[in-house]
């Protein structure tokens, strides 16, 4: 006993309650998850002969059409984000003032409530009679058509849900960018453009490659916006995995499905972290 | 000086709110000039030097470059280039990168632009392997001297500096200082340099102009500054000095309600009521007895300072402290708590205001 607290720190001896919860709780389900992926369909033993059967399965049935649902809804997430959000974390930075932590509190606001609370309430607003339809009817007679149960709803609920999550980091990266480089680069000869394009940008960089990867990884993992927006039109293979685990009772292509998500979206996150290597992009290293 | 003035201030002003920052100054700065604008912080130097960067905009009065009203011309286009108290190099740029950035945002051709940025490295001494090395990857002095060649590279006709040299060790801030001269001189530009530091102004500057709260109190070359400074706050400003507040009571002799005495000086200036006496450390001397200067003063030796070439000795006359220096050679034999008789001429003192 005396030898094991020589030979083990106390930084490794404190972190051994940590190390078991995730054993338990992270590394022995995914070992499981990717060890059944390889059993035949709708068996339950692991103790048989193994296969990549599943992993063709997915390919010769619909499944892949779900995989590039989920990945292209995700793109389509990020992209809008990023548009939608990089102004406004400028303007939290350096334009609204006193009133920046006001803004930023209403943005944070929504993340008290359940997500599924505040998707079933977007139902309740948008559908025929609803909220909005009913009382533009009743108060001034139009009638339109319901946006209820189509894909771009589905698309306009993730970009919702996952706002905060690309405009925090983002604004952490915009508040990086030095006031001083970048009245350097003005004074300097660049235009306004010039300076956002050569200095802000690149500078806050690291701040907007996390809030990609963060919303990328949250829009592939969507399930909710899909089946209550979107009225299921498209399928997101999160919903593929659910249903392969549940009613269909085939853990081996559920798992497969899951273990084909992970490894395209590991892929790409270390591909962007490769190409942006955070610590040059902020001149550390 | 050929005495052209390139850049004239006029009535500039600068209000924030309810506090003047800038309060009408009135200025000409000459063609070629290395002209150093001294003040303690808060004393509105940076708010006047973001005024002529453009970066600030004068709430009235004008600045006029060759006589042509600039005021609210922005800085990105003002034929002005500013070198900054962090310097704000891009850390995501090479050092050619960053020399070049000028030039490339007016679209100069990539060949022209790093056969300038190679020659203004070899000007500043920057060898030539570092035209790709990253700048945060420099020292501290090598980054100084990228800075100043990015400045350089835009061609301008006034560079600015905002306290470069602050946050330097003291010894390779010597070294800039000097460098920084030599580089005025080698590219005959007019420099404007501000500082809170009146030692730093008087190695570099040709004229040097000292502000206190918002309004330049004195104008001059660094020996005009160091010898004839007009108000207490400039002589003090300086380092070093020895204060006496007195009244003026004939042509040229003072009360000194302090040590109860009359002193001597050189004639007092027409409408002299009261104000103060300064006494360089290095006019001070030890006397051997009352009638060897103009004035005498016994004290007490508290203590003394080596500063390498020279020493200091502290003599407290009752509760007043005075500092008298010498060259190491003249050091003088007093033990701590002697009684000291300390001494000056009338050439040696200043008259000052407030």
């Amino acid at each position: 006993m005396n030898r094991l607290f020589k030979t083990f720190g106390p930084g490794p001896r404190l972190a051994v309650p940590i190390m078991l919860f995730l054993l338990g709780g992270f590394a022995a389900p995914l070992l499981a998850v990717i060890a059944y992926s390889f059993v035949p369909a709708r068996t339950f033993s692991l103790w048989q002969k193994w296969s990549l059967g599943n992993y063709v399965e997915i390919f010769q049935s619909s499944i892949y059409i779900s995989f590039l649902w989920s990945l292209g809804l995700a793109v389509a997430t990020v992209v809008i984000l990023a548009i939608v959000c990089y102004p406004v974390a400028f303007g939290l930075t350096r334009v609204f003032g006193r009133w920046a932590t006001l803004i930023t509190l209403l943005f944070a606001l929504p993340l008290f409530v359940s997500e599924n609370v505040r998707i079933y309430g977007w139902i309740l607003f948008f559908i025929k009679n609803g909220v909005l339809l009913g009382s533009l009817k009743s108060l001034f007679g139009f009638e339109l058509e319901s946006i209820v149960f189509t894909t771009g709803l589905t698309l306009l609920g993730m970009v919702y849900v996952y706002l905060p999550f690309m405009l925090f980091p983002m604004t952490l990266g915009v508040s990086m960018v030095p006031q001083q480089t970048r009245d350097a680069a003005f004074d300097l000869g660049a235009s306004r453009w010039q300076v956002f394009k050569e200095v802000d940008l690149p500078l806050s960089m690291p701040g907007v490659v996390i809030g990609f990867l963060l919303t990328f990884v949250l829009a592939v993992g969507a399930l909710a916006e899909a089946k209550v927006l979107g009225g299921q039109r498209v399928i997101p293979i999160t919903h593929d995995i659910e249903i392969a685990f549940t009613y269909a009772q085939n853990w081996p292509l559920g798992a497969a499905v899951s273990v084909l998500l992970m490894l395209v979206v590991g892929t790409l996150v270390l591909l962007v972290l490769r190409r942006f290597d955070l610590d040059t992009i902020v001149g550390r290293r | 000086m050929a005495g052209t003035p390139i850049l004239q201030l006029r009535n500039l002003t600068k209000v924030f709110g309810n506090f003047t920052a800038v309060n009408d100054i009135d200025l000409d700065f000459e063609e070629g000039e290395f002209f150093t604008i001294v003040g303690p912080s808060g004393s509105g130097k940076t708010t006047l030097l973001r005024m002529l960067t453009g970066m600030e905009f004068a709430s009235s009065g004008d600045i006029l470059l060759r006589g042509q009203r600039i005021n609210d011309l922005p800085a990105n286009k003002r034929p002005t280039c500013m070198v900054f108290q962090s310097l704000a190099l891009f850390p995501h740029r090479s050092v050619g990168q960053n020399i070049e950035f000028s030039l490339k945002m007016k679209g100069v051709d990539p060949a022209v632009r790093k056969a300038r940025a190679l020659e203004l490295m070899l000007q500043l001494r920057l060898p030539e392997t570092y035209y790709s090395k990253n700048v945060t990857k420099c020292s501290g002095g090598e980054r100084q001297r990228v800075a100043l060649a990015r400045a350089l590279a835009y061609e301008p006709d006034i560079l600015f500096f905002d306290e470069p040299l602050s946050a330097i060790d003291y010894k390779l801030r010597k070294t800039l200082e000097k460098e920084l001269k030599d580089i005025h001189r080698e590219t005959g530009k007019t420099f404007i340099y501000i500082t809170h530091s009146l030692e730093e102004a008087m190695v570099m500057s040709d004229r040097i102009g000292v502000m206190r709260a918002g309004k330049l109190v004195q104008v001059g070359s660094p020996q005009e500054i160091y010898s004839a400074p007009q108000t207490k706050f400039v002589s003090e400003f300086i380092g070093d000095v020895n204060v006496i507040a007195v009244t003026a009571i004939g042509a040229a002799s003072l009360r000194a309600a302090e040590f109860a005495t009359n002193l001597k000086c050189l004639p007092v200036p027409a409408g002299f009521t009261a104000g103060y006496l300064v006494v360089r450390p290095e006019s001070l001397r030890f006397v051997g007895s009352p009638g060897e200067t103009d004035n005498c003063l016994e004290g007490r030796l508290y203590n003394e300072y080596v500063l390498g070439s020279r020493v200091q000795y502290q003599v407290r006359v009752g509760d007043h402290v005075f500092i008298v220096e010498k060259l190491r050679q003249q050091a003088f034999g007093g033990h701590r708590d002697d009684k000291v008789l300390i001494g000056w001429d009338a050439e040696g003192s200043i008259l000052v205001t407030d």
